[in-house]
């Protein structure tokens, strides 16, 4: 789950014409999900492609978002509708290792929350926000499908399982 | 973390830990691909008939006939037919189907290409969690073996029968794991459930036929091709036909995913003794939810000496339900009250917000906790809560409401004493 919302959107849905501008290969790679789906369902590539654009460009900015309504035929609106509901796409800039801590049953009854704790105050953040150097943020998020090794987190796309506070302080050191 | 089968032959666990079992040669070197080959032979009805005589119910947690919802898709109706597999595994205490794709993708595959031929479908899609981004990094793989093989495609092992399946990432929603949410955002919109009827067997993805059904539901299937379907139920009980993995968490020393047959009798001596007993020998068991957290949460009086079977009907008598199969375990250190207000939390932040009283409801349960746990609980909190929650329940267009209200009224109907700790104060 993404981090807590912003206290207003308003500085990212101002109007802005920058259209973001990708690689022959990325784009290539975006008209292989198309093509997943029958022609005149492109919008079926929307979330695929947001996905896609997160990675390339770290979070869903209003380029981005202009980008994607031009590539496949809808209205910004369209596309701001779909983008807002799901909880990966980070609305607003995020740190370069995203923490992602499982906070659901199972991780929170197995220790979540001295890995909560260990990690902020390591930090110097709360859950939700970002260090100043944009390298880390930290989230707590819902179940991760990872509750037979509880507690643990997701950096990025990868999986922190069976986590101790001297793990963690060890995975965080590896984060460049 | 254990992966075993216990009290029969591993069946969905039979690849879990052969190297390269994910691969389509070693797949193929253990059988893989024979029932597909089976199926090819047998007409699209005897298929379905088969998975009938299996008593497979659909291992996502809702538990409907599979072999019934198959039957439903109109035969006739010129559409295309879509075979969808909800790989969205969000429900907390499940980690099943991470495992099955992440070592067996080729089973869950071999399924969905015999529910294609069985339905006259050419196209499948695997609706993925965003956050099992490297699962799909595997079925892609796996998917690119197959059709390279020539098990995707045109003309499948010379059948005159087209298909082919592609993967689909969510971007982290729960509701997604509902079967018309999952719809909604796979034609790339909000997770917004839609009502039934239509059946998404009738009306689904694209406005056409469809079938969604669980990766277990899938890997299910060549097994009952392969051995039959009266001989895969009887692995289990009648009503419960074949086996089921179980993933098991919490305050027990063998957490992990275990295959069980169906009807495996007593649960008491399954988190005692082959799960290892409770986490720490000092502390006693306190509560369990064995279906997922969307059951009713029990008490240690509602296990031990029971003898509560594992199986759909012997959950339902022991005052709770199978669900997903997602048992979470919890000791006398745990309070009922912290536990029921994570799971609110949980329910409000991935309600989807259409229908009022689960997205007010949800919202106003979690305010609720939060002025309890702080010290701020009254006398009348506890009949509050069932207030909202009658309020929620059956009152909105998916069971999301309903899941979000059933923690709540078991965890006061069973633990009345830790709610009365905060309300006293």
């Amino acid at each position: 789950m993404a981090a807590a919302t912003p206290t207003s959107y308003t500085d990212q849905v101002l109007v802005s014409d920058e259209v973001a501008e990708f690689s022959d290969a990325v784009v290539a790679e975006m008209q292989s999900h198309i093509a997943k789906y029958p022609p005149e369902r492109k919008r079926s590539a929307l979330i695929p492609l947001l996905m896609l654009v997160q990675r390339e460009r770290g979070w869903v900015d209003n380029a981005a978002v202009n980008f994607l309504a031009q590539f496949l035929d809808l209205e910004v609106t369209d596309v701001w509708e779909t983008a807002t509901f799901y909880s990966m796409l980070n609305m607003r800039e995020v740190g370069r290792h995203h923490i992602q801590i499982c906070k659901t049953l199972s991780c929170r009854i197995m220790g979540e929350p001295q890995i909560t704790e260990h990690i902020c105050s390591k930090l110097g953040i709360h859950p939700g926000e970002t260090t100043e150097d944009g390298k880390f943020t930290v989230s707590l998020v819902e179940c991760l499908g990872s509750c037979g090794t509880a507690p643990m987190m997701q950096i990025g796309f990868d999986y922190h399982e069976d986590l101790t506070t001297e793990k963690v302080a060890k995975i965080l050191a590896e984060c460049d | 973390m254990e992966i075993k089968a216990i009290g029969c032959e591993p069946l969905h666990l039979k690849m879990m830990h052969v190297k390269d079992g994910h691969t389509l040669k070693v797949y193929r070197d253990h059988g893989g691909y024979k029932s597909l080959k089976k199926a090819l032979k047998m007409t699209p009805d005897d298929v379905i008939g088969e998975v009938k005589k299996s008593a497979l119910r659909g291992r996502g947690g809702a538990g409907f006939p599979t072999g019934m919802k198959w039957s439903f898709v109109p035969k006739d109706s010129p559409k295309p037919k879509y075979v969808v597999c909800n790989a969205d595994e969000s429900e907390p205490g499940s980690f099943k189907d991470r495992y099955l794709m992440e070592r067996d993708p080729h089973s869950m595959i071999e399924g969905m290409i015999i529910a294609g031929y069985a339905l006259g479908s050419a196209t499948g899609y695997i609706y993925t969690r965003g956050e099992y981004k490297y699962l799909i990094d595997i079925m892609d793989a796996a998917l690119a073996e197959c059709r390279e093989a020539g098990i995707l495609g045109k003309n499948i092992f010379g059948s005159g029968f087209d298909h082919d399946i592609h993967t689909h990432t969510g971007a982290g929603a729960y509701i997604c794991g509902e079967e018309t949410a999952l719809l909604s955002s796979l034609e790339g919109y909000r997770g917004h459930p839609r009502l039934k009827p239509p059946f998404p067997a009738v009306e689904g993805l694209y406005a056409s036929p469809t079938i969604v059904n669980n990766v277990e539901t899938f890997t299910s299937v060549p097994q009952i091709i392969d051995i039959g379907g009266d001989a895969w139920r009887n692995l289990g009980t009648e009503k419960s036909g074949g086996t089921k993995l179980w993933s098991i968490s919490g305050h027990v020393k063998k957490p992990g995913v275990y295959e069980l047959p169906m009807g495996y009798p007593d649960m008491e001596k399954f988190i005692m003794e082959d799960c290892g007993g409770m986490l720490r020998d000092d502390k006693k068991l306190k509560a369990v939810i064995p279906g997922g957290s969307s059951v009713y949460i029990m008490n240690a009086g509602q296990i031990i000496g029971q003898n509560v079977t594992l199986d759909y009907e012997g959950l339902v008598a022991a005052g709770s339900s199978l669900g997903t199969g997602g048992m979470m375990v919890m000791d006398e250190t745990v309070d009922i009250v912290e536990t029921t207000k994570n799971l609110s939390e949980f329910y409000k932040h991935e309600s989807c917000g259409w229908c009022t009283p689960c997205r007010e409801g949800t919202d106003w349960i979690v305010k609720i906790f939060n002025r309890m746990t702080s010290g701020g609980g009254r006398p009348e909190d506890a009949q509050l809560l069932l207030d909202i929650c009658d309020n929620i329940e059956g009152k909105s267009f998916c069971p999301l409401g309903d899941a979000a209200a059933w923690p709540i009224q078991s965890a006061v109907k069973q633990f009345p004493e830790d709610f009365k700790r905060y309300i006293a104060n």
